[in-house]
């Protein structure tokens, strides 16, 4: 009788629960090699090192539970911002909520035309900044996203584009489990900006792939909200080269699981990335997990990772964040804050930060904080006749704006604080 | 307007009595110094007037124009008119020292059912009022007190008092930390707001800054009470003897 591990039947069931995407001779290649990575990996497990604080078993659970739809009126996000808009609706795009696809600087196609294509650039990128990242530490639920999700964008940059693309995620079926693979090719000296927003669906898994070529810039700023029961992993996979800029920033509210991943490397000199995130959480139900890996393998490069996370009734919120310095990556400045604000004494701000350095020429500093609202603070305001609760808000939104500052773009910085501050009235 | 009876108050954390019953009475548009050795209770009574966590209020009352302030949070208190100038004010970083004074005028305004001034409206009377405290535009645009000196910490928070047009205005140790030509433009910007009607309690170790801002009533404090009243001479007599004089003449 044949023994069946327990991980691997739970990595073929995950596999077995999404329909095999059918493409060219390298895309199949490519997905079944993902399919083999993933199902000697496994399914990712709390005992695993880098889902200690976080339980991952609602990202694995077959099927996904549902997840209720949250409705607003609040106008879309970014809708002051001119850019190309692009609707997916539980993974699968609207064309009729989308605009022309033609973008100055910017060619745009599907990735389900583009792994049908026998000859196309995207082989060489499709998969590979997601396997590059699995190696220290597994990431199983990009391999199984390279394997199976047959929907996402292919985005090829060629200068620098006129407008950002604006993607929204629209969560529209309690049960759907969808699958998002977007990779982006930025050229030499190009610059490529790139909006997120939305829930996606019940549980939502995307793989962002980009690589930066020298001299070329990638500005990426997201909002994951605000639906209460969705579930969301996300691995943002980047690859730096010479002079390069890679900035993320992303602002999370709600949601009983949210893991976001970034992976990145720097191959080229003198480059410059920053992986910021801000998030709100409110009650033992909400469960956010950022996990950030910065490899530096060139010379002179400097890479910041500031995270602010304010919790109440129970939330937790976890960081990992590592940076890796290799033997030859000198003059490297390596920066981290991860910084907890709990609003009560049943919240969680859980933190592993992590320093791995092999040269000797380097600036690196990490730095982990976790405390409550400062009191004097709050009775200064009150006395000068703010309310407590209005108090409260100005220091929580004070308190995160260290990480939304990392946002160098100033109308889509006070957009996002304006929106914090409504979903903070709001929920 | 403000009449203080009797108060009574210990700290909550321990079995501490700090004020053992004070009376004081300010008639609208006067100006009472309150002076003291260490520890007597002058910075407490300033504290539980503007509505501070931690003490515990045992007896006696606190009224502005009638209303309980004892009964109200620190919000309300400011609302009905009280203001308390702070020994330390509070740095808080993040938050925009216009955004704050605005929010506080608006909130205040909202409160007591006005309507909110535009942004303006505001930033007009903000800057007239900052120029004459010699605050320039940055140190509005900088976040709350964060790495202000001594000096202007203090005429921030005058300026915060000129903008909220308090009633009743309580100045705990304005003059600490202050050289002499900062205590003068301080009391410069207090004098300015004297207009018969708002009263002052101007609590201070020295005499020095009543020579700037001349009280009608001079009470001296020990042990948790008043123990001596009377006008500006007695704090000419403290500053040239010292409190040993009056403790023992009281005892």
């Amino acid at each position: 009788m044949a023994i069946i591990h327990p991980k691997l039947s739970g990595a073929a069931n995950l596999v077995a629960n999404y329909p095999m995407p059918y493409g060219a001779k390298w895309a199949n290649d490519i997905r079944t090699n993902a399919i083999t990575a993933f199902n000697a990996q496994g399914a990712p497990h709390k005992r695993d090192e880098y889902w200690r604080y976080t339980d991952p078993s609602e990202l694995t659970v077959v099927p996904t539970k549902p997840a209720a739809l949250f409705s607003n009126d609040e106008s879309p996000m970014f809708d002051l911002v001119d850019c190309i808009r692009i609707v997916f609706v539980d993974g699968i795009i609207d064309t009729d909520r989308s605009d022309d696809l033609s973008l100055i600087g910017a060619s745009i196609e599907m990735l389900s035309d583009v792994t049908s294509t026998d000859i196309h650039w995207a082989k060489d990128l499709y998969g590979k900044l997601e396997s590059n990242g699995q190696n220290p530490v597994h990431r199983p639920l990009a391999a199984l996203n390279t394997a199976v999700a047959g929907h996402g964008l292919v985005i090829h940059v060629t200068s620098k584009c006129d407008k950002p693309l604006a993607i929204n995620y629209v969560h529209n079926s309690e049960t759907s489990d969808v699958m998002l693979h977007h990779i982006i090719k930025i050229d030499e000296g190009a610059e490529f900006t790139l909006l997120e927003s939305g829930a996606g669906a019940a549980r939502f898994n995307s793989v962002i792939e980009v690589d930066v070529s020298d001299d070329a810039e990638f500005h990426h700023v997201r909002t994951q909200g605000r639906d209460h029961e969705r579930k969301t992993v996300t691995h943002l996979f980047g690859r730096l080269g010479h002079r390069s800029i890679f900035r993320s920033f992303t602002m999370t509210m709600n949601g009983i699981l949210t893991r976001n991943d970034a992976v990145l490397e720097f191959t080229g000199d003198d480059a410059k990335a920053t992986v910021a995130g801000a998030c709100a959480g409110d009650g033992n139900n909400f469960h956010h997990d950022d996990t950030v890996f910065v490899t530096h393998d060139s010379i002179n490069c400097e890479s910041r990772q500031v995270f602010k996370k304010v919790l109440r009734n129970g939330a937790t919120g976890v960081f990992q964040g590592k940076i890796l310095v290799k033997a030859d990556a000198q003059k490297t400045d390596g920066y981290q804050i991860s910084q907890g604000l709990l609003l009560d004494e049943n919240s969680n701000f859980l933190a592993k930060p992590e320093l791995e350095i092999y040269a000797d020429d380097v600036a690196c500093s990490h730095g982990s904080t976790v405390g409550a609202i400062d009191e004097d603070a709050l009775f200064y305001l009150a006395s000068r006749g703010v309310p407590r609760k209005q108090a409260q808000d100005m220091l929580v939104l004070a308190f995160l704006a260290e990480a939304i500052e990392e946002i160098d773009n100033n109308d889509l910085a006070n957009d996002i604080r304006d929106r914090l501050t409504a979903w903070m009235e709001h929920g | 307007m403000l009449s203080i009876k009797n108060l009574q108050v210990e700290l909550e954390e321990e079995d501490k009595q700090i004020l053992k019953g004070i009376d004081l009475e300010i008639g609208e548009g006067e100006v009472h110094a309150i002076m003291g050795p260490n520890g007597s209770g002058k910075s407490t009574t300033s504290y539980v007037l503007a509505g501070k966590a931690g003490y515990k209020v045992t007896a006696g009352s606190a009224e502005l124009y009638g209303n309980d302030l004892l009964d109200m949070n620190p919000e309300e208190r400011a609302a009905a008119g009280l203001f308390l100038a702070f020994q330390y004010p509070v740095e808080i970083p993040g938050v925009g020292n216009m955004t704050f004074l605005r929010t506080a005028v608006n909130a205040q305004r909202k409160a007591r059912g006005e309507d909110e001034l535009s942004a303006g409206q505001f930033l007009k009377i903000v800057r007239e009022k900052a120029k004459s405290l010699k605050i320039d535009a940055d140190m509005l645009k900088r976040p709350v007190n964060v790495g202000f000196s001594g000096g202007e910490k203090k005429r921030n928070e005058i300026l915060q008092m000129a903008m909220l047009e308090p009633k009743m205005c309580v100045l705990d140790e304005t003059d600490s930390g202050l050289d002499v030509d900062a205590m003068k433009l301080v009391a410069e910007g207090v004098n300015a707001l004297r207009d018969g009607k708002r009263s002052f309690l101007v609590i201070t170790h020295y005499q020095r800054l009543l020579d700037h801002i001349k009280p009608d009533v001079v009470h001296i404090m020990a042990n948790g009470r008043i123990i001596k009243s009377g006008g500006p001479e007695l704090a000419l007599e403290v500053e040239e003897n010292g409190y040993a004089d009056i403790l023992a003449e009281v005892a």
